[in-house]
């Protein structure tokens, strides 16, 4: 009735190439998600990259007493294609606050337009065959070149491509954030210190479990429906300002910081509470003095994952109407403000080729951010570790 | 060490891996040879220069204090020690004349042939029928559905268990008792149609009923399987056991015949142990 | 007088008078202790309460009458209304005052207000589910009115063209239809695409983490496939809009076929990479707090790793397994920024992926972003997508939970 080892493992080879095999299945679905993650950093940085650098074309402006009215005057007519109109802009109303310049003349790096921006980094671009030979022959004497793009780091949005920068949209995703961490962070200790340390064991207790949960799955979309419905139209909070958006996101990242509020109470032991009751402390002293510094550093490194999880999010900020076209850095909550997603879904509607740089330029410097705040997050996690 | 030393109570020091003592009722047709056993978990050494002759047909149980290895040596057998990363084996375990951890010996087929009863009953999140007929199907012992059908109903007439369950063979293994799982794990070992049924205290999660039931059933089965068994319960070893295994520290004290063993045991450890003074 | 500046000085008077509380409470706590009378609380504490009981009333009081002022429009000045709060303030500080006595528990009562507070932050959440549920159901209500449900629910057109005049007081809008299918259609579709890429190559890479992976690929794979779940849905939309779609278009048109550049297929087949870490991160718990015992109980058999895996394991962690898919999949169904930024505009019911289809969540940003008065029919319908889409997701997390539990009681885990 028995089977000798040579019958059995005859039988048994067909079942072990059938084993190996699911396991360079597994593994190669495994390598094919980290394969999607290298492609697409490869795309973003290939993308954006380019956008931290802008073309610059050296040339001679004449200051001349006609520039003063129409600063296209102040240059080479052969030029005026490539340069960059907020270069010609400017002139006027230099020669207006220094009238002593005029019938002067000096060399000077201007802001080249996108097109030949786009040009030199070998993209799509609209120049004509003649303004192509007219740059390639300033390249040759090395009076075009690229530079380090302060504009990018350094101005607000613009519909003008080589003019946008980034700066409005991250000093909105500030005024947003400080918005939500401030409504956010205490409620959301609170919450957790209630449910974790006092709540009773009740059903009212149960349905605000089962509901902060529920709220972390709902789509974020709606938290946007909230927002316009509730603090726009009812509470009339200004559309578009970091205001209305802060609070809209702090209802979104509340589960996220009472969730992992409520994971760090719960590791610290039992035994710490029992100690500070037995040394008579109250409910709150032992909360207070005892447990929450231990809980401290999961607290933060939750609230930090939210923070960042706030910081990407675009379709409730869109509903709020946060996609406002912001040309100047402004420090306020209640005026219209953008922030990096919503800068970067505006930049992505542009029809022009150079925004699809900058739209890159502009995810690479909002992914920088998100993963560093998540890196530090998992260093802090790391080091006030502690085990038990 | 002198081989033919008397020892404790008239017995002989026997030959390397003998009993000290022949049970003459049991089959003497050698199972496993187990030569120079050594085995580490990381730096800890768990076995040490184990040699047994283990025979085929009878119930050999394995007792001592709890971490003495007779777990882990049970669990040698049939290699299921290789799911654990850190441990590292020397010494000759064979069967049939091969050794079970040569390069050569597929483990899968070793356990297709050593097949296993652990400790707490761990039926598969499957019906009662597929918890059984599902191992012979992929070891091609049965194809077709009346096949299956007989294959299941002899295993579960064997384990003792059929008439309990005949009418609801289609419901979740996990339904059934804790002693009704156990003997599903035995159905499931026996359907499988193995040489040797390695038990890891199984009974020890039951209660007494289910003790029982399952004791006898182990007294049934040692007409067909060889049977291995771990128990804490030196009662359950006097009483289904034809040769018992001391171990103490990872050694094996002493092998004998049971009888002789819970009578007038060959050492002194033994007879400490045996009489509740450790352990 | 402004009311900033009126503000600024109620703050500052509050402020002065919770000082003047503090030290109050405080110096006659002590000069009673001093007097050798034994106390139930510290010094500190009765200043703590004394403050309490100035500040809080007054806080409440004025910040009542501000939401009434605020909702019904009432109208009490308010400079009365801040007038009569500090009078609060104050009769708050004489009755502490008056109350700090040997025999006053004035920890415990102080300790009563922290445990209220607490606890009325915990109801915020529930407000917040509240306030969502209220808000998309009074528009969504409004928008009924205005359009038959049935035809909401059934109509296969969906054309807010018209509604607009209607609301400009041009037109009766009668040529305005809102029947959501083809939204539905196409968000199913999108939907159904992302499961189909995630699901076996989430599942399959949890197996290979939990089942065959060494220990250290482990540790390093499983924070980077959550890097994918951390990158932010705008950036995907525009992976999905500038570099799959043309992707999708160049391998359709060597086949063959004609595809569009807002095909289904790039937004799903992102939507799908996005949410591969959701399902293996959650399916890797699960299939890790299967009891080792099953895996030994098939392996004592003489079964295979992979038959064990397959036939065992796998079986034995299914609930968790279908928990994980129903929450990728409500992700997935609420998704906006992809299907935004890569999916079309036009409602079209097709099977063919290749086409471009619009899904809800597409329609309700483009509700809620033109020009549109907020009382026309079609930003209203935003609320009426909203309000399915809550109902649609809520059942799907309620089923997740559901099945997660059942899993969990069957193998006592708790770490899930």
């Amino acid at each position: 009735m028995s089977h000798s080892f040579d019958e059995i493992s005859q039988q048994l080879k067909r079942r072990h190439r059938k084993s190996t095999r699911l396991k360079w299945i597994t593994m190669g679905s495994l390598g094919l998600a980290g394969l999607f993650l290298v492609l697409f950093f490869a795309d973003m940085l290939s993308k954006g990259l380019p956008a931290f650098q802008q073309a610059y074309i050296q040339t001679e402006i004449s200051y001349t007493q006609e520039a003063e009215t129409d600063g296209r005057r102040a240059f080479d007519e052969e030029l005026l294609p490539l340069i960059s109109r907020t270069a010609v802009r400017t002139i006027p109303l230099e020669l207006r606050n220094n009238p002593d310049m005029i019938g002067t003349s000096k060399a000077e790096w201007v802001l080249a337009n996108s097109d030949v921006d786009q040009y030199l980094k070998g993209h799509r671009h609209r120049l004509s065959d003649e303004e192509q030979e007219a740059l390639d022959a300033r390249v040759e004497s090395g009076q075009v070149d690229l530079r380090f793009n302060t504009t990018f780091f350094g101005s607000g949005d613009s519909k003008i491509a080589e003019n946008a920068g980034i700066l409005s949209a991250v000093v909105g995703t500030i005024m947003t954030m400080i918005v939500t961490l401030a409504i956010s962070f205490p409620i959301g200790v609170m919450t957790a210190i209630y449910l974790e340390e006092f709540a009773p064991d009740n059903r009212l207790t149960q349905i605000i479990e089962i509901n902060i949960n529920n709220l972390a799955a709902i789509p974020s979309i709606l938290f946007g429906l909230l927002g316009l419905a509730i603090f726009i139209n009812f509470f009339g909070v200004p559309r578009s300002s970091p205001l209305v958006g802060g609070m809209t996101l702090a209802l979104m990242t509340l589960p996220v910081i009472i969730i992992s509020t409520r994971t760090a109470l719960r590791s610290v032991p039992e035994s710490i509470r029992h100690a500070g009751f037995g040394v008579g402390c109250s409910r709150w002293q032992v909360v207070r003095d005892h447990v929450l510094p231990l809980a401290m550093p999961g607290i933060m490194t939750g609230s930090i994952i939210g923070l960042a999880q706030a910081m990407g999010e675009t379709a409730p900020l869109i509903i709020v109407g946060m996609v406002a076209f912001i040309p100047d850095v402004g420090v306020s909550f209640t005026n219209a403000a953008t922030v990096m997603p919503a800068q970067i879904f505006t930049w992505a509607g542009e029809p022009e080729q150079a925004f699809v740089e900058k739209t890159a330029g502009g995810i690479l410097v909002l992914l920088t951010i998100l993963i560093s705040l998540n890196a530090f997050a998992v260093v802090m996690r790391k080091k006030f570790e502690r085990r038990w | 060490m002198n081989s033919h030393a008397t020892v404790m109570n008239g017995q002989q020091t026997p030959a390397v891996g003998q009993p000290y003592t022949r049970n003459e009722a049991a089959c003497h047709d050698l199972s496993f040879r187990v030569r120079d056993l050594n085995l580490w978990y990381g730096k800890n050494q768990a076995l040490k220069n184990l040699n047994i002759d283990l025979f085929q047909k009878n119930v050999t149980a394995l007792i001592g204090p709890s971490g003495c290895g007779k777990s882990t040596f049970l669990r040698c057998l049939n290699r299921m020690n290789d799911l654990i990363p850190s441990v590292r084996t020397e010494g000759l375990v064979e069967m049939d004349g091969l050794d079970v951890n040569a390069p050569k010996m597929d483990e899968v087929a070793l356990r297709r042939r050593v097949g296993m009863v652990f400790q707490k009953p761990n039926p598969f999140p499957k019906s009662i029928f597929e918890n059984i007929a599902y191992a012979p199907r992929m070891h091609d012992l049965v194809s077709r559905k009346a096949e299956q059908e007989e294959l299941v109903e002899k295993a579960l007439r064997d384990a003792g268990l059929w008439n309990e369950v005949k009418d609801k063979l289609h419901e979740p293994g996990t339904s059934l008792s804790g002693g009704q799982q156990q003997r599903l794990c035995i159905a499931r070992a026996i359907a499988v149609q193995p040489d040797v049924i390695l038990m890891d205290e199984p009974t020890s999660a039951l209660d007494p009923i289910s003790t029982a039931t399952i004791e006898d059933l182990m007294d049934k089965l040692k007409e067909k399987f060889t049977i291995i068994t771990v128990t804490h319960n030196m009662q359950q070893a006097a009483r289904v056991a034809d040769y018992t295994a001391f171990f103490h520290l990872g050694e094996i004290i002493e092998y004998n015949d049971t009888k002789v063993m819970f009578s007038t045991p060959a050492q002194k450890k033994t007879e400490d142990y045996i009489s509740g003074r450790y352990g | 007088m402004q009311t900033n500046q009126l503000l600024l000085i109620f703050c500052s008077a509050l402020l002065l008078l919770g000082l003047l509380a503090f030290f109050a409470g405080r110096s006659k706590a002590t000069r009673l202790r001093s007097a050798g009378t034994a106390m139930f609380a510290q010094p500190d504490q009765y200043a703590w309460f004394t403050v309490l009981s100035t500040a809080g009333p007054a806080v409440v009081v004025s910040a009542l009458g501000a939401f009434v002022l605020l909702l019904m429009g009432a109208d009490i000045p308010t400079l009365y209304l801040l007038a009569a709060s500090l009078v609060i303030a104050a009769i708050g500080l004489l009755v502490s005052l008056n109350q700090v006595k040997p025999d006053f528990h004035a920890r415990q009562a102080i300790e009563r207000v922290i445990r209220m507070t607490l606890a009325g932050a915990a109801l915020i959440s529930i407000l917040t589910t509240f306030g969502i549920l209220i808000s998309i159901i009074s528009e969504a209500l409004r928008f009924f009115q205005m359009h038959s449900f049935w035809e909401f629910i059934t109509g296969t057109t969906w054309n807010p063209g018209a509604s607009f005049l209607a609301s400009a007081g041009r037109g009766d809008g009668s040529g305005a239809e809102f029947g959501s299918v083809p939204l539905f259609a196409g968000t199913f579709m999108i939907t159904a695409i992302a499961m189909l890429v995630a699901v076996p190559i989430g599942l399959l890479s949890a197996i290979y983490m939990s089942e065959f992976a060494p220990r250290k690929v482990r540790t390093v794979a499983k924070p980077v496939l959550e890097v994918l779940a951390g990158i932010p849905t705008v950036v995907y939309g525009f992976f999905a809009a500038i570099t799959v779609a043309p992707i999708i278009v160049n391998i359709a048109g060597f086949l063959g076929l004609d595809a569009s550049y807002n095909n289904a297929l790039a937004p799903g087949i992102v939507m799908g990479i996005m949410i591969i870490p959701f399902i293996s991160s959650l399916s890797d718990d699960v299939i890790n707090s299967v009891p080792d015992s099953m895996r030994q109980g098939s392996l004592a058999l003489g079964m295979t790793k992979g038959e064990t895996i397959r036939d065992v394991v796998v079986p034995a962690a299914m609930p968790g397994i279908i928990s994980a898919s129903l929450l990728g999949m409500s992700r997935a169904m609420g998704e906006t920024m992809i299907v935004v930024m890569a999916a079309g505009m036009r409602p079209n019911l097709t099977a063919n992926p290749l086409e471009d289809m619009t899904t809800v969540t597409v329609r309700i940003v483009a509700a809620l972003t033109g020009d549109q008065e907020f009382e026309s029919a079609e930003t209203l319908s935003a609320f009426a997508l909203g309000l399915v889409l809550f109902v649609i997701t809520l059942a799907l997390n309620l089923v997740s939970v559901l099945m997660i539990r059942r899993f969990r009681e069957k193998y006592r885990v708790n770490n899930l």
